[in-house]
């Protein structure tokens, strides 16, 4: 009996075989020749075995927790499809904030899936290689539960047919996919520091937080669902990107800067792209979580503020900008949701003008700007609207060379006027919405020139020619009456309606 | 380094330079402290186009769903080109005005309605 317990192995040995073990010590080939991008972004490693694995977790052990929450979350799905879950939810304009997501944010799983299959192997250290595999795989299930749980919706509802082909042509998700495409062409510690760190530990609770309480304020089952499926996935992920910053760190005091430099930019790339979470919450949801500035205040402001002072015995100073946040956290989300108002033919999913209860509410949460700047817009919005003259904006705007936003947000110190930068570089000129973005071209131009601006597409003729309906149309796949304009007089609205007096 | 990558000299093609407009060049217009159009417009426009016909052809339609517009006066406009004060001269093409490919021109009105209070 006892030659039989001994030959199990105690959890931290059959740790040890699972995963540091797997690795070995190269005989034959140079290990720069092995992984040959650990090196060129200066970052030193002195030591790969300092690194501490975050979760004492093994890929077998990994296998079977997962396929336990796939069965829970896949059997939550046939019940909603089965008892007309898209008639729970509180109201057909809340679906938006579903399309938003399925054409926004799934891709970039997508994408994290290949990216940490790329970086994961080009790290000397086992512990990192592991912990990387492990994430990939994490975000191809998300992916997947994603579009298995939106696909209910997609057979009642618009804007969800052709998401994969959207997000690589349509104007506004060059924003989300130029973020991700930054981060994946850079090297390998510079993408852990973008994804697994600024996005996944500092800034992921401003995204998943509102997306799955929004859909539990609205009876979307099937998001919550995959949200509460994903959660303990993430809290791997937000360790992981804790102890990767800290393991750089401490690794040699040459990476301090480099480090510093990529938090900077990091942050300031994951906050504008945050710009359209906090539109979601302020006008897409019918019932509303909490604001934008609300979330800001105690996700970033507050936890986040507490982990730069942790990382202060590092040498690491909190992001540059990071003022430039706290003053933009009562303007974005007006000014995002305005953009798309105006550009709401060439919107895969519905715009509106708030309702006279959702202005006040706004009021409330915003009152040093709402009533002086954006109720007047809106207003104005819905006189125009009542006439017949819904505003439709027919021009084409000016974007950012690097995050790719329309210069629509307003100066630091002058919310009246429009925030705007540009440099000269090689004799060609470059534009930006702000001092963050232009300090991130000044630092790498030779990336950035190369930019696919939806706007200078259209423009160029690469995107089907000058007629904006045959780009909308054909090019983005953005069906015309279907999936855009207001929601007022929309198929959607009109759907609705039958289908609740059907009931 | 203007750029970090893991060979030297890297270089990056330049997708917006102006041979690839077919003849025409970019012009940005940000009618200041206007904000019912979100962001500055961006425009495909020949350069050999005279500055009066560009406001006349391209810049006044493009205003016109502006409830100003109307009021809206190029004689009593000031202009900033890239960042420097500008009189521009009506007759001469944009190029001889000095508008290159991605200039930002900045027409600045006086107050023209009560819609400036919320920088509409």
């Amino acid at each position: 009996m006892n030659a039989k317990t001994s030959k199990r192995l105690n959890m931290k040995e059959r740790y040890r075989i699972m995963t540091r073990d797997l690795g070995w010590e190269p005989s034959y080939q140079r290990y720069e020749d092995i992984f040959p991008q650990e090196g060129f972004e200066g970052i030193k490693i002195t030591d790969w075995d300092q690194w501490e694995d975050p979760f004492r977790l093994t890929m077998d052990n990994y296998w079977k927790f997962q396929a336990e929450k796939e069965r829970k979350l896949y059997a939550i799905f046939d019940a909603v499809s089965q008892n007309n879950g898209q008639m729970k939810i509180s109201d057909p304009r809340y679906l938006n904030a579903v399309k938003l997501f399925i054409t926004a944010v799934t891709p970039l799983e997508y994408n994290a899936y290949k990216g940490y299959a790329r970086v994961g192997r080009q790290f000397g250290g086992v512990g990192a290689r592991i912990a990387c595999q492990m994430q990939s795989i994490d975000e191809l299930r998300h992916t997947q539960t994603q579009i298995h749980a939106m696909s209910h919706y997609n057979k009642y509802f618009g804007g969800m047919h052709d998401f994969p082909h959207m997000f690589d042509r349509v104007w506004y998700l060059s924003v989300p996919k130029s973020f991700f495409e930054d981060a994946s062409t850079a090297g390998p510690f510079e993408f852990l520091t973008a994804i697994s760190f600024s996005f996944e530990y500092v800034l992921t609770n401003l995204l998943f937080l509102p997306f799955m309480s929004g859909a539990a304020y609205n009876g979307d089952m099937n998001t919550v669902t995959f949200g509460f499926s994903a959660q303990s996935d993430e809290a791997r992920h937000m360790t992981l990107g804790l102890e990767i910053i800290k393991f750089i760190l401490e690794q040699h005091e040459d990476n301090v800067p480099i480090i510093q430099q990529w938090l900077d930019k990091w942050l300031w790339r994951g906050y504008r792209l945050l710009s359209i979470v906090g539109m979601m919450m302020d006008y897409m949801l019918p019932n509303k979580v909490m604001s934008w500035a609300e979330a800001w205040t105690m996700y970033y402001e507050e936890a986040g503020g507490a982990l730069f002072k942790e990382l202060e015995r590092y040498g690491i100073r909190p992001p540059k900008y990071a003022d430039q946040t706290v003053i933009g956290k009562d303007h974005v989300s007006h000014q995002a949701w305005f953009i798309f108002y105006q550009y709401g033919h060439a919107t895969a999913f519905n715009t509106w003008v708030p309702t006279a209860k959702e202005m006040d509410w706004l009021s409330e949460k915003y009152p040093d700007t709402f009533d002086r700047l954006y109720r007047p817009r809106f207003e104005l919005l819905a006189e125009k609207a009542a006439r017949g003259e819904r505003f439709y904006n027919n021009t084409l705007p000016q974007l950012c060379q690097v995050c790719q936003i329309p210069l629509a947000i307003t100066e630091p110190d002058d919310d009246t006027l429009l925030s705007h930068r540009d440099t000269v570089h090689d004799g060609e000129r470059y534009h930006f919405c702000s001092d963050g973005c232009h300090d991130i071209f000044q630092h790498e131009p030779e990336k950035y020139v190369q930019a696919w601006l939806p706007v200078h597409q259209i423009l160029q003729g690469n995107c089907g020619g000058a007629d904006m309906e045959k780009v909308i149309g054909d090019y983005y796949r953005i069906e015309m009456g279907e999936d855009n304009l207001d929601f007022e007089g929309s198929a959607e609205q009109r759907r609705w309606a039958a289908w609740k007096q059907a009931v | 380094m203007s750029v970090n990558a893991n060979y030297p000299n890297y270089r990056g093609p330049v997708r917006d330079r102006v041979e690839n407009f077919h003849g025409n060049q970019l012009v940005y217009v940000m009618w200041e402290r206007h904000l019912l159009f979100c962001a500055p417009l961006t425009f495909l426009a020949d350069p050999a186009m005279a500055f009066d016909a560009f406001l006349a052809e391209v810049l006044t339609p493009a205003l016109a769903p502006h409830p100003e517009s109307e009021a809206l006066d190029f004689a009593e406009a000031q202009w900033r080109l890239d960042g420097e004060d500008f009189t521009p001269r009506g007759d001469a093409s944009l190029a001889d005005n000095g508008i290159g490919h991605k200039s930002q021109l900045r027409l600045i009105t006086p107050r023209l309605s009560d819609l400036a209070d919320a920088a509409i």
